[in-house]
């Protein structure tokens, strides 16, 4: 099929989102843990959700990622999220319901989601 | 789900393809499936990444883990641990971009550090087979932009502006050549493209073209439009199977977006491309031979002028540019023959890729601002020669060009400073020498190469070079007489002078240059009957050293000719009439007491 240069700056915009993942980035970034004890508790269909909804919002600099064990293997599924210049976050015994909230509030605005942190879970 | 939480960037490029790639790309296809991370994880196979000594190499985004060496049995570990658990395999990783518990990004790195891609901006990024990655890269918005917003001319004033001369060698200003075809008179024009890289060692074109075919086809869509052209022409070796490929499909993706064909993007301009596949002979790379090639004729330069700007292709107007050449163009449309001029030194603008290859750490594909010293590309980005072995020379422009010796190792490299110690730019090739490697026999070499490969149709090249090559062949053999340098001196200026093309008219660069920085090499070849490198066997004997010599017998038991003696306790001997210089012995002592002098 012949493109007008209309088409072309589509498929250039739709095309970067897909591998933009591509060039070295400084954002957010998610990570999941995924040792045994993460993937036995359901990490993969947290990670699965997470992927999900920033594709859905088309969020540009984040990055997720996953790691190994984080220690806390009663708290699992652990995400962390580490945003420049702020401190690190840890959300425990994820869900992937509870993944839209965070993206939202978190990731877009940039308000912790008290209530899912580790702290939380500690004090109770 | 159309976003993937991870891209494996697999090379495949022809370097890491010989060393299994394919089959490496097809492992991740299989046990990427059987974890169930289809909808996750991507694996894209693109073009060269560059370090091809450490090949082959996966990148994994996002995290950029580097893993160099990977064989087909570590993929499963790979996708196990670090694509589900997202545990990077360090053992895996190359070694260089680990720093402690951090994993260096590609820039931090040694090897790329020094380095600044325009040309190969794409290579290693996109996957060369898929025109949408290539157009979220920029892709074909310079095309648009010349087609939309700029006069003919204004694109040959662009390409005049950044100073970018030819990359195939002789470094002609490439604006200037675009002028003359222009201002050719005639009203059917073609651009060509030279894809007939021939020089022992050298593949830049091919990474090119293997990594980024679209790049070239877009350069000479605008190419075609500043001449006044319709039809182009690449020109590349049968030799080169994955660029041939890469590029059949990448002219077909582009003529389904209507950016090839008629009425591009609906302004009125037709522009087509078709490839013309050589056989490989090397005199095909000269212009009036490549242009013989293309038209079925028998691959023969001939006289210049008149030049193909004014008569190239079946008599009509032809532009000929290099792959590296056209390479630059878009990104000079882009970003402004300004941007390209800033790049570089007064009077060579912009980058030159190498293929860093012989005796070197890092063997690969290097991008370098122009003006970047020989010292920067051997130790900084090259890692120095292997084994600690000291740096003696490096050879560049292939048979045609010249060596630099370690004594200029901080010439900066760019057009006329190279040409001014008697080597030349060339198209990119750099062969590494060190201490072991003797002068005389890597003369020999590009010699026996060009004699090979001369076409025969002019005599000075095609007597001249056999008569050189019969010299150097008498002088490694122990057979040189005094005069016999003189005598190579005068045939050299003879040939220089009366050939008819540049393949002979550089064929006597390599001798010209090693008599001018290692005269002495010859002489002990010719005087003393000796090759200091220990190179030529016809000059060698092997010697055990009554010292060292442990009266072991190992030696005696492995030589082929039976030509070593001895008796317990007393050191042995080599019989020199015998020995037939072959070097096992040396290998096989087990205290280093036999050397060869």
């Amino acid at each position: 099929m012949k493109k007008t240069i209309q088409e072309l700056e589509e498929i250039r915009k739709k095309t970067l989102d897909k591998i933009n993942i591509r060039k070295e980035r400084e954002g957010t970034r998610i990570v999941v843990g995924m040792a045994t004890c993460g993937i036995a508790a359901g990490a993969r269909p947290v990670l699965k959700a997470f992927v999900e909804e920033v594709s859905k919002r088309g969020l540009q600099d984040v990055i997720i990622s996953q790691t190994g064990c984080i220690g806390v293997c009663e708290y699992e599924p652990v995400v962390e999220v580490y945003k420049p210049g702020e401190e690190k976050v840890t959300y425990v015994r994820m869900k992937p319901e509870k993944v839209a909230r965070i993206v939202a509030e978190h990731i877009v605005n940039g308000r912790v989601v008290n209530e899912y942190t580790i702290g939380s879970v500690n004090k109770r | 789900m159309d976003i993937f939480r991870s891209h494996i960037l697999i090379c495949r490029g022809t370097g890491c393809t010989s060393s299994g790639s394919d089959q490496v790309a097809d492992a991740f296809d299989k046990y990427i499936k059987e974890e169930g991370l289809e909808q996750e994880v991507k694996v894209v196979r693109t073009g060269c990444f560059g370090l091809c000594e450490v090949g082959p190499i996966v990148i994994v985004y996002p995290e950029g883990a580097f893993y160099s060496r990977v064989e087909e049995k570590d993929v499963q570990e790979i996708v196990k641990e670090h694509l589900v658990k997202g545990r990077v395999v360090k053992r895996l990783l190359y070694q260089e971009s680990l720093d402690k518990d951090r994993i260096k990004s590609l820039n931090e790195v040694e090897f790329y550090k020094k380095q600044m891609r325009v040309a190969l901006r794409n290579c290693g990024v996109i996957d060369p087979e898929n025109i949408d990655e290539y157009i979220a890269m920029d892709g074909y918005k310079a095309l648009t932009k010349v087609l939309t917003e700029m006069t003919r001319e204004q694109v040959i004033e662009e390409v005049k502006k950044s100073g970018l001369r030819g990359r195939g060698g002789a470094g002609f200003p490439t604006g200037t050549k675009w002028e003359f075809v222009y201002n050719a008179p005639g009203d059917k024009k073609y651009v060509c493209c030279n894809a007939d890289e021939g020089d022992p060692g050298a593949f830049m074109d091919r990474s090119v073209l293997e990594g980024d075919p679209h790049s070239v086809l877009e350069a000479m869509a605008i190419a075609g439009y500043a001449v006044g052209a319709d039809q182009g022409y690449i020109y590349v070796r049968a030799e080169y199977p994955i660029a041939v490929r890469r590029l059949q499909i990448a002219i077909e993706q582009a003529r389904n977006y209507g950016l090839l064909g008629e009425n591009i993007l609906g302004t009125g301009f037709n522009f087509d491309i078709d490839l013309k596949i050589g056989a490989g002979a090397f005199v095909c790379g000269e212009e009036t031979a490549l242009l013989n090639s293309m038209e079925g004729k028998r691959g023969t330069p001939r006289p210049r002028p008149p030049f193909p700007a004014n008569k190239g292709l079946w008599g009509k107007p032809t532009l000929l540019n290099n792959v590296e050449t056209y390479a630059n163009i878009c990104q000079i449309i882009n970003k402004g023959g300004d941007w390209f001029a800033s790049i570089g030194t007064e009077r060579s603008k912009g980058t030159k890729i190498f293929a860093l290859g012989g005796k070197i750490n890092n063997t690969g594909l290097v991008e370098i601002p122009m003006g970047t010293t020989v010292r920067e590309v051997i130790y900084d980005i090259g890692g120095g020669c292997p084994n600690g072995k000291a740096f003696k020379a490096v050879q560049t422009g292939g048979p045609s060009g010249g060596c630099i010796p370690a004594e200029l190792i901080d010439t900066p490299i760019e057009y006329d400073t190279l040409v001014k110690i008697g080597s030349m730019m060339g198209s990119g090739g750099m062969i590494v020498m060190d201490e072991d490697n003797c002068m005389v026999d890597i003369a020999k070499f590009f010699l026996q190469f060009t004699c090979d490969e001369s076409c025969g149709k002019c005599t000075p090249c095609r007597e001249g070079t056999k008569r050189m090559l019969e010299l150097l062949e008498k002088i490694t053999e122990g057979k040189g007489e005094e005069g016999d340098i003189e005598k190579l001196q005068t045939l050299a200026m003879n040939i220089k002078d009366s050939a008819l093309c540049a393949l002979g008219q550089t064929a006597p660069n390599p001798i010209l240059s090693t008599i001018r920085y290692f005269r002495d090499e010859y002489e002990a070849h010719i005087k003393d009957k000796r090759c200091p490198a220990g190179v030529c066997a016809a000059l060698l004997n092997y010697i055990i050293l009554e010292d060292k010599c442990k009266a072991c017998g190992i030696c005696a038991k492995n030589c082929p000719t039976n030509s070593i003696s001895g008796k317990p306790k007393t050191p042995y001997v080599i019989n020199q009439d015998t020995c037939i210089k072959c070097g096992v012995c040396m290998d096989k002592c087990p205290f280093g007491a036999i050397i060869k002098k």
